[in-house]
């Protein structure tokens, strides 16, 4: 068979809702953008233990601690569950890694934002995994394998990440004067940057209409965008925050809620690199992977001195 | 135990004073390591370092609550958030700051160890069922702290220049926090008679032992014991970390103690 | 600063239950054996998904191709009398069950 006749195979295995698998044949551009796609979701795993775990060690009650501790360490397992996917397609974990560190690779903008208060750990919870969960039920459902696979383990443990954000928000929103000043001011400052996750408009967004004849996608970003905005609009209304949208209204034709202009401008700076905390994300992270060499080659050598020992007994 | 009791805690007392001494332990050193997460070696390790500091501070949790329950406080925070450093009870080992990898691991190590033969004690002398079931199901969690830990140990003594030299540094440095870890004072003496406690001195020899096996098979030298020893942390005497750590700890709690934070 | 090596790829399986076959879980990166358990056990089983957990190198698996697709499982379809569902059972004795 011919690499067109191939292709063909392929697209119809894909129509039928096969799924692939990494040693079927694919086309070398479903890889490559299979790669960009699912190490760029790892990174992003990763980069967001860095907002949330600024407050593992103020949060205020030992269950909120060990709550938050224990959804950052998903994230950790997340991140590997994904790295561990992508390797399937033949690429090391290392050149992944470094290519967001020193290289080109993005990770998700909104981990650019600062965690200025407690609040921001509800609202990270409430809308930020809110947002993933969306996005990552569709990723379930993936024409890739272990992506898919990936997914669907990444969405049974990450249920309790939002449920936690939104119980404890809702008890701040109806706290005290205190927790309800911190709780609509996170609400303020995370709602646009929330909106952004689902990456730019349909219009713009230069990889959705390939991804999706691949069903590595089946929603546009406007579509996940638009039923995430459904879902939070009642949910904000059930505790009492306010969305910071003046535009924000129901269109009884639709069925949905039409939102006001999203600060593009802001959304390509970041991606770019140059928002609030790029540069600071990026330093903890390289920081620790640089202080950590030193113990990954000492574990590398004891193994290597431990077989050459073994050997030599036998 | 030749030593004159003067002590003179109601029982209530002592078992609240054992509880915290042992659920303090756990609620700092598992704060110190919940410092590394998102910052450790490799991800692997990230999660690894998350599981202990979750298990210690879970332990520590469950060991409040039971205290706050005879006490008659209202919950487990109250003696996390609402207490000052002279009134915790924890060795002054687990507030060292996290220091590198290195650090991190010798103090786990050395903690530990004395946790796996404290604990082991503890399961056959305390006669509290609700206190030695607790016992019992954290100690199944030190046992894998205690294999996680050590394998590190061997690692980085065995492995590199540098990682042989960090790690040496670390048990010297660390040393002279290891004696209070056997230090008797009245309080337990009294909870000894009352099957509370066991006499941690006598730990001291089968922990030595085995830090010393490992040091040997790690390529380690075992740290000169004849030295200066920091005591009295358990009397509330601590190093200067421990205000630091506390006031990071405690500060959202106690800028509204009224407010539902649950 | 980059670095020229990284650890192995281990495979991890787990078994979820007693009496249960072993299942794949994932892959892991760990220097050694006794660490691929260890990170296995961190990363797969936070929620006590198993109760055992297979470790092994992942250069060490061999695995069917896709062209030994056909070959491989096809000629299984034709052997129907491999699969109960190819034998009648009376009908007092299926409602036993």
């Amino acid at each position: 068979m011919d690499t067109k006749e191939k292709s063909d195979v392929f697209q119809k295995r894909i129509d039928n809702g096969e799924k692939i698998e990494p040693k079927d044949w694919m086309p070398e551009r479903y890889r490559k953008q299979l790669i960009r796609m699912m190490s760029q979701h790892a990174h992003s795993e990763i980069v967001g233990m860095l907002p949330e775990g600024n407050w593992i060690t103020r949060a205020p009650s030992l269950k909120r601690k060990m709550v938050l501790l224990a959804k950052v360490q998903d994230e950790a397992g997340h991140g590997l569950y994904l790295y561990s996917a992508t390797e399937t397609l033949g690429v090391k974990r290392k050149d992944l890694v470094e290519d967001y560190l020193y290289g080109k690779a993005k990770y998700s903008s909104i981990f650019n934002y600062p965690t200025l208060t407690y609040a921001d750990i509800c609202v990270i919870g409430w809308l930020v995994d809110g947002a993933a969960i969306v996005n990552q039920t569709m990723l379930a459902k993936s024409s890739y394998g272990p992506y898919a696979r990936a997914n669907l383990r990444i969405c049974k443990e990450e249920s309790f990440h939002k449920k936690q954000g939104y119980e404890m928000l809702a008890k701040m929103a109806g706290g005290t004067p205190e927790q309800q000043k911190m709780a609509q001011d996170a609400v303020n400052r995370w709602w646009w940057p929330t909106l952004m996750m689902f990456g730019p408009p349909d219009e713009e967004s230069p990889n959705s209409a390939e991804l999706i004849t691949w069903a590595v996608k089946t929603k546009t970003n406007d579509e996940l965008r638009q039923s995430f905005v459904d879902r939070t609009v009642m949910e904000a209304r059930k505790i009492g925050v306010t969305l910071p949208d003046p535009d924000l209204k129901y269109n009884e034709e639709t069925g949905h809620w039409e939102y006001g202009e999203i600060p593009w401008d802001e959304f390509w700076r970041v991606i770019k690199g140059d928002g609030p905390m790029n540069r600071e994300r990026l330093k903890a992270r390289r920081k620790a992977y640089e202080e950590g060499a030193w113990v990954r080659e000492a574990a590398m050598e004891y193994a290597r001195k431990k077989k050459y020992r073994e050997g030599k007994a036998s | 135990m030749s030593k004159k009791i003067t002590n003179t805690k109601t029982d209530k007392e002592l078992i609240i004073e054992i509880l915290l001494r042992l659920a303090d332990d756990r609620l700092i050193h598992g704060h110190r390591l919940s410092e590394w997460t998102g910052h450790g070696p490799e991800l692997e390790e990230d999660l690894a370092l998350a599981n202990v500091a979750l298990d210690m501070i879970g332990h520590a949790a469950a060991l409040y609550r039971y205290a706050a329950v005879i006490e008659g406080n209202p919950d487990e925070d109250y003696y996390a958030y609402f207490r000052d450093d002279i009134d915790f009870k924890n060795v002054a080992m687990v507030e060292l700051p996290k220091g590198d990898f290195a650090y991190t691991i010798t103090r786990q190590f050395l903690f530990s160890v004395y946790s796996y033969f404290l604990y082991e004690k503890l399961i056959e002398t305390v006669e509290n069922e609700q206190f030695n079931g607790m016992l019992q199901k954290h100690f199944k969690e030190i046992k894998y702290h205690l294999r996680h830990s050590r394998e590190w140990v061997l690692r980085l003594g065995d492995g590199t220049k540098e990682s042989h030299e960090r790690i040496q540094n670390a048990f010297d440095e660390i040393w002279m926090y290891t004696g209070e870890l056997f230090s008797m004072d009245e309080t337990e003496h009294t909870a000894i008679e009352k099957n509370l406690f066991v006499d941690v001195s006598e730990l001291k020899a089968p922990w030595l032992e085995f830090v010393k096996e490992t040091l040997e098979e790690a390529t380690l030298s075992l740290p000169d014991d004849d030295q200066y020893m920091f005591t009295g942390s358990r009397q509330g005497r601590h190093t200067e970390h421990l205000g630091h750590l506390l006031a990071q700890m405690q500060f959202l709690r106690r800028s509204y103690p009224d407010a539902d934070w649950k | 600063m980059k670095t020229n090596q990284e650890w192995p790829l281990w495979e991890v399986f787990y078994q979820p239950g007693n009496g249960k076959p072993f299942e794949h879980a994932g892959s892991v990166h760990a220097p050694d054996a006794e660490m691929a358990l260890q990170n296995a056990r961190d990363t797969y089983a936070r929620r006590n998904e198993g109760i055992a957990i297979w470790v092994v190198p992942s250069d060490q698996i061999t695995a069917s191709t896709p062209e030994d697709v056909g070959p491989f499982f096809d000629p299984a379809n034709d052997k129907a009398y491999r699969h109960p569902q190819f034998y009648s059972v009376p009908r007092a004795v299926k409602k036993r069950k």
